[in-house]
């Protein structure tokens, strides 16, 4: 099972970048509408889209990264095992 | 206090004390009403979007149109996170029980505000302006609010009782979606649609009511203690200087919070908004289904199926949190697509052609409009009801464009004589026209609109049908109880006393905020992307992948990496 998660980690590392490079994709796409009112309606919301899921993106991202190094083979069930630089 | 607090301690071996008992009942109800109150506050915004955004946004603007949009669907959502991080914070540093008084004062009291708003055609540009701003507090007050409540709650609670003890939190967004339904549906019966609609008109009730509500839910906070956990570590002086940097700053916590965010809640709210919200703007924009009928599927739906709540909750308590709220998202998963085409298929008029009435349509007054860049047209709009053997009825419009004889509508007031062939029925209409000339009555031949189906406006469902929708939203709501039932005590035992306020509220707010938050937003967005002009009206369905491979992802995620085993010791 660690090792799954290890391996699933690449995953979500590669799945992160996809999905930004997608969304801006998708964004150009859209806003090359010809009627300058539709273009202004779509970039804004586009804007937002974007703002928003590429922060969660990179998040998602780092989480691979952790997944990777092993930070999610054995979860921390106290305190306790958190070492005191960490807190 | 301190009473209760050891009481909590030996749960798992004793029973609770009568005063235990009540106490306990005072510290859920409390925390549950307050809760509660703050989401029909967020709620009834999202309800009142279409008046709103006529109250307070210019008419045919596409800017306007856009910022009415965005300020309704989305700022509230995206600023809840924000709300988090700064209430967290403040629940970490200064106590449990202040903050989320002053988050419950926030948002009273921007809601009540947002129903002073003078409309945009008393105060301009500045009536969208003050409304934007009210949403976002009331979107960072609610970011600050439900992780003080679950943390209050959960930190009170025994061991072995704890998700059954927070699931009664959890009942209060769905209660609070019932309770802003109920409202509304109240008072617009009561003045109807058009008194309802005016510029202080009785939409803006609801958001008058808030302050009572909240002023009685202060009354009620007031009387309460801080958290038991809270006030020891503060007695001890090990609360958190700089939760911020505590939970995203050090790897060992920030994990977690992915993992919250990435195996469990991001799914959790898709799962939640797509069954409560996206199922009822489905029903209402695709299916067409009448106002008060959608609405009312809705809320018999929640009613039914929200002791599922505490029935998940309870049951998180026995067999652990984790598959309780993976099978939830899985069931998600498997059934949306079936559930949303039958929706269309219960309400699409070509499965329904055998059941029409016999003569069983009525024709409305038809209204003629002209066009004065075309003087050879005219277009007559006739709506007409077809009623089913089933007591379904259909309104159907039928437009059609006639050719009349040029520059014959040169007078400012012409008559019409619509004959209909098949019916032998006659109507006269009075066309106006801005150019002032005489001419005699225009005759022109219009086709039987029974003979053309016309396209539906509004669909009320006969009542076998009428049922089976609230049995399939029903069916969605438990799919919500699972994944929402068990979350709060989830995710208060994955993070330590003194920084879990801010490290719990930041993933459930963006799970919840976010990704489920922009549901109906992306989701119609997507439906958008599939219309083309051999299929103008696109994939109804299509906005459902976006649910569906959010809340898979986070399927595969929350089985593989999230444990299943209860976390006895909250105490840490």
């Amino acid at each position: 099972m660690n090792q799954l998660k290890k391996n699933l980690g690449y995953l979500w590392m590669l799945m992160a970048p996809v999905l930004i490079v997608f969304m801006c994709w998708q964004a150009f796409e859209k806003t090359m509408a010809t009627d300058p009112a539709i273009r202004f309606n779509t970039a804004l919301q586009w804007g937002i889209i974007l703002l928003v899921f590429i922060p969660v993106c990179a998040g998602f991202f780092i989480f691979g990264k952790y997944a990777v190094e092993g930070a999610y083979e054995h979860l921390p069930e106290s305190s306790a095992e958190i070492p005191e630089s960490e807190l | 206090m301190k009473k209760t607090s050891d009481t909590t301690r030996e749960g798992d071996s004793l029973p609770a004390s009568n005063e235990a008992k009540s106490s306990i009942g005072l510290i859920i109800g409390a925390s549950s009403v307050g809760t509660l109150i703050e989401w029909y506050d967020f709620y009834i915004f999202g309800m009142l979007a279409t008046i709103i955004s006529v109250q307070f946004f210019p008419e045919n603007s596409g800017t306007s149109a856009l910022l009415s949009t965005l300020a309704i669907f989305a700022a509230g959502f995206i600023v809840r996170p924000f709300g988090a991080l700064v209430f967290g914070r403040l629940g970490d540093v200064i106590g449990r029980k202040y903050t989320f008084l002053l988050t419950l004062v926030l948002m009273g009291g921007s809601t009540f505000l947002i129903g002073l708003v003078p409309g945009f055609a008393s105060i301009g540009w500045a009536a969208p302006i003050l409304v934007l701003l009210l949403r976002l507090v009331q979107g960072l007050a609610l970011g600050g609010e439900y992780g003080g409540a679950a943390t209050y709650v959960a930190e009170h609670a025994p061991p072995h009782r704890r998700g059954f003890w927070t699931s009664w939190i959890q009942t209060t967004a769905t209660l609070g979606l019932f309770l802003a339904l109920g409202v509304i549906i109240l008072i617009r019966q009561s003045q109807g649609v058009e008194k309802f609609s005016s510029e202080w008109g009785g939409w803006r009730y609801p958001f008058w009511i808030s302050l009572v509500l909240v002023i009685v839910s202060i009354a009620i906070r007031l009387k309460m203690q801080e958290s038991p956990l809270f006030a020891q570590l503060k007695k001890e002086g090990k609360t958190s200087t700089n939760p911020l940097k505590e939970s995203f700053g050090h790897k060992a916590n920030f994990k977690m919070v992915l993992l919250a965010l990435f195996g469990a809640v991001m799914g959790q709210g898709v799962i939640w908004y797509t069954g409560q919200f996206y199922a009822q703007s489905f029903l209402e924009n695709v299916c067409k289904l009448d106002f008060l009928q959608s609405r009312n599927i809705i809320l018999i739906a929640i009613l039914m199926a929200t002791p599922g709540f505490v029935l998940f909750g309870w049951l998180s308590d026995l067999f652990g949190r984790k598959w309780i709220m993976m099978f939830g998202m899985l069931a998600g998963i498997l059934a949306y697509m079936p559930i949303y085409k039958s929706f269309l298929q219960y309400t699409d008029p070509k499965e329904r052609v055998a059941l029409i009435q016999k003569d069983g349509w009525s024709e409305t007054v038809p209204e003629a409009f002209y066009d004065s860049k075309h003087p050879d047209r005219l277009l007559v709009k006739t709506s007409y009801d077809t009623l089913y053997t089933d007591g379904a009825v259909y309104r159907y419009l039928v437009t059609d464009t006639l050719t009349i004889p040029a520059n014959s509508m040169t007078s400012a007031t012409a008559s019409l004589l619509l004959k209909y062939p098949h019916s032998g029925k006659e109507e006269i209409l009075q066309v106006h026209n801005s150019n002032p000339n005489t001419a005699s009555p225009i005759v022109v031949e219009v086709r039987d609109v029974s003979s053309k189906p016309g396209t539906v406006i509004e669909r009320k469902v006969g009542n076998a049908v009428y049922w089976k929708m609230i049995l399939l939203v029903f069916v969605q709501i438990v799919f919500v109880t699972m994944v929402y039932g068990p979350i709060a005590a989830f995710l208060v035992e994955l993070f330590p006393t003194r920084i879990r306020y801010t490290s719990m509220s930041l993933p459930y707010h963006i799970g919840n905020g976010v990704f489920g938050g922009l549901v109906p937003f992306l989701a119609t967005l997507i439906v958008e992307f599939t219309k083309t002009a051999e299929n103008p009206g696109g994939n109804p369905l299509a906005g459902l992948w976006y649910p569906i491979g959010v809340a898979t992802v986070c399927f595969v995620i929350g089985s593989i990496y999230l444990t299943n085993k209860i976390d006895k010791e909250v105490m840490d």
